[in-house]
């Protein structure tokens, strides 16, 4: 499937700011065998006093800028064109989930995929113990660890209601997961806690969602969205695989992956430091418009 | 010592006086004296020494040291309670001696551990070879804290990760010293060794002077030789950036920037730009292209590390990617100090460095590894469980952390280490050495551990010959942290022959060239300004009190009407004139130590004194003080301390951009407090004697008597104290003294294009020196206080935005 991407990122702010620093994560990576890049073109408005494109530790494509004083208004657009690969039937290669242990053990190598990062706690995902229970309840018997992964996710999707009003971009996972509700990134970020937590490395993912229109009605301009789901290492056999817990599937030609890593803080689409005394509003938008 | 091996010396003297009824604890190794009782060879002079003092001159010479500590400010900062409080620094005052033989083997097995570190460490952020090949655990670097995933593949400008290294050793009990941590994050201490090495030498000036101690300018001195040459452009700075005055080692970063004449800056000092560090100054942006940073790794930049941090420069490691600045040590340095580590590296220093470590560390077992796991079951004794994580000696962590592996039955063991084993490290219990140390006129055996620093210099790594030896409070060695209780005491590395006396003077590279002072940074200047002015408030505040007080003592009722008058001015400073040292007062002078704390790299010791010793009597009168008479004999009393702090400034302080903002501040303040004293006292409805007060607040009753053979009327106090310009306590000597160091200022006056501060400050120049005593009402003093008010805005706006 090939696809037109549009992205817009809008801030506006009631009073003139001082300098700033921004980090854009925001272009989709190239993966070969699921995603392929043919363009990608970042604007910002008003244009940045220097820019500098690098690729971070877990192969996101970032951009680092720097604005000038006295921002009213900041517009960030992406555009891109993008093939996603149809990942058809799966297999479920993996194992059972008590010989994950032994391949993880054998695995050495700290590149970006190595699964070793996507174990331990991380900035975002530290040790729920109400998480890793209820991981533990919902995987109980479930022959592979691909199994496992996607009993959990269904397990949450289940337990969880979608609520954007109930929590923020900083609300902790314990939280969120206490009140069994919030958007995706609280979805994947309680799955990756109750994944690591039962021995199965879980990274977070930054994305774009394809959002189908009703049956008969024409899609609405806008109506995408940014969006997060989880990827998890099945084992040696079973590799990374990708699972949308907030709508409760594995990821297919209607996700395209932006890029990975331990949690929201590694991916964020904009971070940075901007000074103001006043009110700031943001909204952002995105096409997927299929080629 | 050389001369301990000479057969035909006499033998040493069975423990003299001066060691007299100092037993070393049975069956630990003592630094001074052998276990069969005698005092070692390198240890006899000093023993003997000892023994000459009297209890009188060992405590004379205790002292010397100590006020030479209290002197110079030495301090740190301890944490507890939910505070922190300065402490005086805890000199153990008796040197720990070090035979240059012993010493030699030390530093070379050093350096070799140094160049261990900082391969392990181009490897952790280069190719990463040392876990893809198995020789390191992946979850040791993955799930550690201070591996900074931003930080890999970032090459090092200088070529080097590593610069500046402590390690902290202990002697075991077969005399081999071991490496107990390896700091390698931000180490604090070479300042403070120093300056045990200055008081030490005051308490034991005689010994001192003769026995062959190998100095440590030397070391200082190529250090910052060194990192002068990491500049690519001759004008960019090397600075120290420090986390600010709450650090517990703050006084260290200040004083070493004094002590090198590099730049101190705070992380909200830089600013990146360009792929370039800059620093704020007064004069605009200035490079910065070495930074020797006294702050944690992962809080240097809160874009790219820890998005917490609030004492970091966002875009710091922006700047480190494109190049644009050398960092002692790179920032995720910190890796290198985990405990686990200790587990891997005597087998990792073969293929790295080509040999076996020459200085063992303290055994480890990381127990994630099966095998080791099932040593540390099998033989539980003397192990110490703590987390694989931690940094630091295991006895200096917080006892909870900390588990003796033989407490736990074999089965809490076993269990403990198949739940958690990648989390922990088993660790050989650590014995240490003692050595003497004055307890109440005593001496007492205590433990102790050596910090040793290492730098890289252009010629390799260099050993400060010396050090910083740290001292338990009890014989127990887990309170040898300074928090504890522990303290501190000067390292001597003894010669048998003569030593060379370096010193910090570069050797000349060429012809003479008088070193430019740089540029102020921004925030440098603001605090100057506002000492000045603090400073300046407190001398205002006295002398309208002590004229108050006197004008009690003397009139007692009568002085009401008088003492009512003066409320505005006491309201407009918080002060509550019924007190004799008031809090409003005390609150002023602790405004001035904080803002002369963060310039403690730019004023000198002795000013600083003068304002500590200010402080310390204002609180002391405070309590005790009775208001009139008493009042007024302390407040004098303080007058003269004032005077004292002005006399150090005035005639020791470089006149250059620091002294400016300075001397800003405290024209500005007596401008703004000499318009208010006259609006109000010389105002035509002030009460009865306001006049002469305003004389007395303006230290002018002599010069008024002999200008004006007559009483004081509005015209002639107005004539002296507002529109005088030989007085120096006038409005319009302040005004004109604005002016003339405002026109100095950077920019302020580019080819006649004047700045807005420089403009503001002319016209109010002009309009004061055209008043004439008639023409100055109340109404217009308060007009032009106003306006000295704004140029503080305008200051403000131009150069510490």
């Amino acid at each position: 499937m090939r696809y037109r991407l549009a992205l817009s990122i809008r801030y506006r702010f009631d009073r003139p700011t001082g300098a700033a620093r921004q980090v854009l994560r925001i272009c989709p990576a190239d993966l070969p065998g699921v995603q392929t890049v043919e363009s990608c073109t970042v604007s910002v408005r008003p244009e940045p006093e220097d820019r500098r494109a690098f690729t971070d530790f877990f192969g996101m494509r970032a951009l680092d800028l720097v604005l000038p004083a006295g921002l009213t208004d900041l517009d960030f657009t992406m555009t891109a064109e993008v093939t996603r690969a149809d990942p058809g039937q799966v297999f479920d290669l993996s194992g059972p989930l008590a010989g994950l242990r032994a391949d993880l053990a054998a695995h050495t190598g700290l590149d970006a995929q190595s699964p070793h990062h996507f174990l331990a706690p991380s900035p975002r995902i530290p040790l729920v113990p109400d998480i890793a229970r209820f991981a533990a309840v919902a995987t109980a018997g479930a022959p592979t660890t691909r199994a496992a992964v996607e009993a959990l996710g269904r397990a949450l999707h289940r337990a969880m209601r979608f609520d954007a009003a109930a929590t923020e971009v900083d609300t902790p996972i314990a939280t969120a997961f206490a009140g069994r509700h919030g958007v995706c990134q609280d979805f994947s970020q309680i799955m990756v806690a109750g994944l690591r937590s039962l021995g199965i490395p879980a990274a977070y993912v930054s994305g774009f969602l394809r959002t189908l229109p009703p049956p008969g009605r024409p899609r609405l301009q806008g109506a995408d969205a940014m969006h997060a789901w989880v990827r998890a290492w099945t084992g040696a056999k079973g590799g990374w695989v990708d699972y949308d817990p907030t709508n409760a599937c594995f990821a297919g030609v209607d996700h395209v992956t932006i890029g990975h890593g331990r949690d929201y803080s590694d991916t964020a689409p904009v971070t940075g430091m901007l000074r103001t005394d006043g009110a700031q509003r943001g909204s952002h938008s995105v096409d997927m418009d299929e080629l | 010592m050389t001369d301990a091996a000479a057969p035909d010396d006499p033998a040493p003297p069975a423990a003299g006086p001066g060691l007299a009824g100092y037993a070393p604890l049975p069956g630990v190794p003592d630094e001074a004296v052998a276990p069969d009782g005698t005092i070692r060879a390198l240890w006899s002079r000093m023993a003997g020494h000892l023994a000459d003092l009297s209890p009188a001159e060992l405590a004379l010479g205790t002292a010397r040291a100590d006020q030479y500590l209290n002197d110079s400010g030495v301090f740190y900062r301890q944490y507890g309670g939910g505070n922190s409080t300065e402490r005086p620094w805890p000199l153990s005052h008796i040197p720990v001696l070090i035979d240059q033989q012993d010493w030699n083997t030390m530093a070379a097995a050093l350096m070799q551990r140094a160049d261990l570190l900082e391969a392990v460490m181009a490897d952790l952020y280069g190719p990463n070879r040392l876990v893809a090949s198995g020789r390191l655990p992946p979850s040791l670097v993955a799930g550690n804290p201070e591996w900074l995933r931003p930080m890999v593949g970032i090459k090092p400008r200088s070529g080097h990760y590593l610069h500046f290294l402590a390690f902290e050793l202990g002697r075991g009990p077969d005399g081999d010293w071991w490496v107990l941590a390896d700091r390698t994050q931000a180490p604090s201490g070479a300042g403070y060794a120093l300056e045990n090495r200055v008081a030490t030498s005051r308490a034991f000036s005689g010994l001192y002077a003769s026995e062959n101690v190998h100095r440590l300018a030397g070391f200082f001195r190529d250090f910052r030789d060194a990192l002068l040459d990491q500049r690519h452009e001759g004008e960019a700075r090397v600075a120290i950036l420090t986390p600010g005055p709450l650090n517990e080692t703050y006084f260290e970063h200040a004083w070493i920037a004094r002590y090198l004449g590099f730049t101190l800056v705070e992380g909200e000092d830089l600013v990146v730009t360009g792929g370039q560090v800059m620093v704020r100054t007064v004069s605009g942006l200035r490079p910065v292209e070495v930074l020797w940073r006294r702050l944690d790794s992962s809080y240097a930049d809160p874009i790219e590390l820890d998005p917490q941090s609030r004492i970091g420069t966002p875009g710091l490691v922006s700047a480190l990617r494109a190049g644009g600045v050398s960092m002692v040590n790179a920032l995720g340095s910190g890796v290198l100090e985990t405990r686990a580590l200790m587990a891997f590296l005597p087998k990792l220093a073969p293929d790295l460095v080509g040999a076996r470590l020459q200085m063992p560390n303290i055994a480890t077992w990381w127990c994630g590894d099966p095998a080791a796991a099932a040593a540390v079951r099998a033989a539980p004794a003397r192990l110490i469980l703590s987390p694989a994580f931690a940094t630091g000696m295991p006895f200096d962590v917080p006892g909870a952390a900390q588990t003796p592996a033989g407490a736990l039955s074999a089965v809490e063991l076993a269990q403990r280490l198949a739940r958690d084993g990648a989390g922990l490290v088993a660790q050989e219990g650590v014995t240490l050495s003692t050595t003497p140390v004055l307890v109440d006129g005593q001496l007492v055996p205590r433990p102790m551990t050596l910090r040793v620093f290492l730098a890289r210099t252009r010629t390799g790594w260099a050993v400060m010959p010396g050090g910083f030896a740290r001292i338990g409070a009890q014989p127990d060695p887990a309170a040898i942290a300074m928090q504890r209780g522990g303290s501190a005491a000067d390292v001597w590395v003894v010669s048998p022959g003569p030593v060379p006396r370096p010193s910090m003077m570069a050797a000349p590279a060429g012809p003479y060239l008088r070193g430019s002072p740089g540029a102020l940074p921004a925030r440098a200047a603001d605090n100057l300004f506002w000492l000045g002015r603090y400073v300046e408030r407190t001398e205002g505040m006295v002398r309208l009190l002590r004229a108050c007080n006197t004008r009690l003592a003397e009139g007692g009722s009568a002085a009401a009407p008088l003492l009512e008058a003066c409320a505005p001015l006491f309201a407009a400073q918080g002060i509550d004139p019924a007190k004799a040292i008031p809090q409003g007062l005390l609150d002023t002078l602790a405004a001035a130590i904080t803002s002369a704390g963060r310039v403690r790299d730019r004023f000198s010791p002795d000013a600083w004194s003068a304002l500590a010793d200010l402080d310390k009597s204002a609180r002391r009168m405070a309590s005790r003080t009775k208001p009139g008479d008493d009042a007024a004999r302390a407040l004098s009393a303080l007058l003269r301390k004032l005077a004292g702090i002005s006399g150090l400034i005035h005639e020791n302080m470089y006149r250059f951009m620091g002294w400016r903002f300075l001397t800003i501040g405290r024209l500005h303040e007596r401008a703004m407090n000499m318009a208010f004293v006259l609006e109000v006292l010389a105002d035509p409805a002030a009460p009865d004697g306001a006049l002469d007060l305003a004389i007395e607040y303006g230290d002018s009753v002599m010069t008024h008597r002999r200008r004006f053979a007559v009483s004081t009327s509005r015209e002639t106090v107005i004539d002296l104290l507002a529109l005088d310009p030989m007085n120096p306590r006038s409005l319009r000597r302040q005004i004109d003294g604005l002016r003339d160091e405002i026109d100095q200022l950077p920019l302020a006056n580019d080819h006649g294009a004047l700045s807005p501060l420089a403009r503001a400050v002319l016209r109010l120049h002009a309009d004061v020196a055209t008043q004439d005593p008639e023409t100055l009402s109340s109404r217009r003093l308060r007009s032009l206080r106003a306006r000295v008010g704004g140029l503080s805005d305008l200051l403000t706006k131009a150069y510490f935005p």
